[in-house]
């Protein structure tokens, strides 16, 4: 027995040593086993292991109607829980061709990018939080905190929304809440200074991110990045200027790409995005129109409730709705939108029932997750973090 | 310009000599030590909630003290985490004290809501045509065993009594958006 034990010891020595980081690790970002072989402090192999949230959101799907299959998108990117949402709604606009009116598609674009910020600020927060600055930390929260007040106002909840609807959202928001958003945003761009002041120039932050996992553009397009993962590499591609969803093309914004690629330039690309979704927000409060906010086919969308108490039509619109769904057309289609983290896209296969038959969802965090080897390899242990971190992986969604 | 280049290189390394990106940080953090906290002192203080909010869930009564829920069960239909279960049965009236009327309305003689399951979207209460089921501000009810949490219709109908104020005032302000 004390012989085997000598002998296993001695088999060790000289070897790459075998770590696991994670499922439990604080830096990992939610549940990730990284199973990571180092030569010394330098890694050799990373190797991802997924699956420890999967929750199988996507077969569930299939046996919800479609209006009960929206909570599940809020729960899938856990930080951009209304830019889930939206591409499901989208999806289903697209395969019945529903026209969603003008103020709803503002009010929903107004969330989505507020949710834009939303997500940035947690990742510049928990980013940070990793490399080593703490107070970047706290004062990222206190911001977000506000935007989840504006959730709150909207939809009733500060997370899992469940705002959108198919054909619109579920209710209008009130005037007082727009002012509130006005204001937020002059605040937030004094606040964005403020991150930037503390971290751009600051020599620790720089040690920690310039000529890290260095992703030329060629590289990038290769390995499917898509998002600020992308961006930082220098190729201008966004989903809203490229093929515009919603009001997109109405609206006036910029694209901000990075140089080098490495994790420095994906922390600019994205403090800058956060500039720009404020600059749309500001737009859409300002071009917002009155009007309807959902579709008025009750096929699609429940009657207005003092119509519901007062009409027989409606009373049996709204039963229909709340108990059998809508039919979606048959067919299949795949819509993308740019969602914080990347290209989120949903893959709806209908049958021509209430029910999808097939709903797959494109996660952007999977195709950067791939890359982990790629990104880490002759890199430090430390810098492992800072790799996550700068992908900006949660694995509600990548795991669903 | 290529002085100019050295020029800037070298005030570049002045600047990282000086530590002037860590006295601008430091700068920072200092100011914010004197700026107003935003910690609040949770059971006692608590932060603004507007009139939307999903909280835990109450049944309502009529003025007249008789119950809301007619039985149709649309929110147990719309449930997307299946938290609700309903058993119904005729609605009797009473008369007099010796004669009762079987009308033919409905009750629930069970109403369960298992709020381990609920997911609190508040499909249930946009569903209800008659605003019996309601989603209550109430945010903090947690208990020390999980079998309490599911929820009976005595359970909800007492929080119905209980959150009724301030239901009605959610529902009021909210009735222009619905």
């Amino acid at each position: 027995m004390t012989d085997k034990n000598l002998q296993q010891k001695e088999v060790f020595v000289g070897e790459n040593m075998k770590v696991n980081f994670g499922p439990q690790h604080p830096a990992a970002h939610g549940v990730m086993r990284l199973i990571l072989e180092l030569d010394g402090e330098v890694v050799e192999r990373a190797d991802p292991h997924i699956g420890l949230l999967h929750r199988g959101s996507e077969k569930l799907i299939e046996d919800k109607t479609y209006l009960q299959a929206l909570p599940y998108f809020d729960r899938f990117d856990y930080v951009s829980m209304m830019a889930n949402e939206h591409v499901w709604c989208l999806s289903i606009e697209k395969l019945c061709q529903i026209k969603v009116p003008l103020r709803a598609q503002y009010i929903r674009v107004m969330y989505c990018e507020l949710t834009r910020v939303l997500s940035h600020l947690m990742w510049l927060g928990t980013h940070g939080l990793d490399i080593g600055a703490m107070s970047i930390f706290l004062y990222a929260f206190k911001s977000r905190e506000k935007i989840f007040d504006f959730y709150e106002a909207a939809s009733g909840a500060r997370m899992h929304a469940n705002y959108f609807r198919p054909g619109g959202v579920d209710k209008d928001i009130p005037d007082s809440l727009i002012k509130q958003i006005d204001e937020f945003i002059d605040e937030e761009l004094k606040n964005i200074d403020m991150y930037e002041d503390l971290l751009s120039e600051n020599r620790i932050w720089k040690q920690r991110t310039v000529d890290i996992a260095v992703v030329s553009a060629n590289e990038a397009v290769e390995r499917g990045f898509s998002g600020a993962m992308l961006r930082g590499s220098g190729v201008a591609w966004d989903l809203r200027k490229s093929q515009p969803y919603e009001v997109y093309d109405k609206l006036d914004f910029r694209i901000p790409v990075g140089k080098n690629g490495d994790c420095y330039d994906r922390y600019l690309v994205r403090m800058e995005e956060m500039r720009e979704s404020l600059k749309i927000v500001r737009q859409c409060i300002d071009k917002m129109p009155k009007g309807d906010i959902k579709v008025q086919n009750f096929k699609f969308s429940p009657p207005k409730r003092k119509d519901m108490k007062n009409d027989m039509e409606s009373l049996i619109h709204h039963f229909k709705y709340y108990t059998e769904g809508f039919h979606v057309s048959a067919g299949d289609v795949y819509t993308a939108v740019e969602s914080p983290k990347g290209e989120l896209g949903v893959y709806l296969v209908s049958d021509g029932s209430n029910k999808p038959y097939r709903c797959k969802v494109r996660a952007p965090g999977f195709t950067h997750l791939q890359s982990m080897e790629f990104m880490t390899k002759g890199h430090m242990l430390a810098d492992v973090v800072a790799v996550i971190g700068t992908m900006d992986v949660v694995f509600g969604e990548i795991d669903r | 310009m290529k002085k100019l280049e050295t020029f800037k290189q070298l005030l570049k390394s002045l600047k990282q000599l000086f530590l002037l990106d860590i006295a601008r940080g430091l700068k920072i953090t200092l100011k914010m030590m004197f700026k107003k906290k935003i910690t609040i002192q949770y059971p006692e203080e608590r932060t603004q909630f507007s009139n939307r909010f999903r909280g835990e869930h109450a049944l309502r009564y009529y003025d007249n003290g008789e119950e809301r829920c007619i039985g149709c069960k649309l929110c147990e239909a719309v449930c997307p985490a299946q938290a609700i279960f309903i058993e119904t049965e005729e609605r009797v009236e009473e008369i007099s004290h010796s004669q009762n009327l079987i009308s033919g309305a409905r009750r629930t003689k069970r109403y369960d809501i298992d709020m381990t399951k609920c997911i609190y979207c508040g499909l249930c209460e946009q569903a209800c045509p008659v605003e019996a089921i309601v989603q209550t501000p109430n945010m903090d009810f947690a208990v020390e065993d999980r079998k309490d949490l599911i929820y009976t219709k005595e359970k909800l109908l007492e929080n119905g009594k209980k959150w009724e104020p301030k239901i009605k005032v959610r529902l009021e302000t909210e009735e222009e958006y619905k």
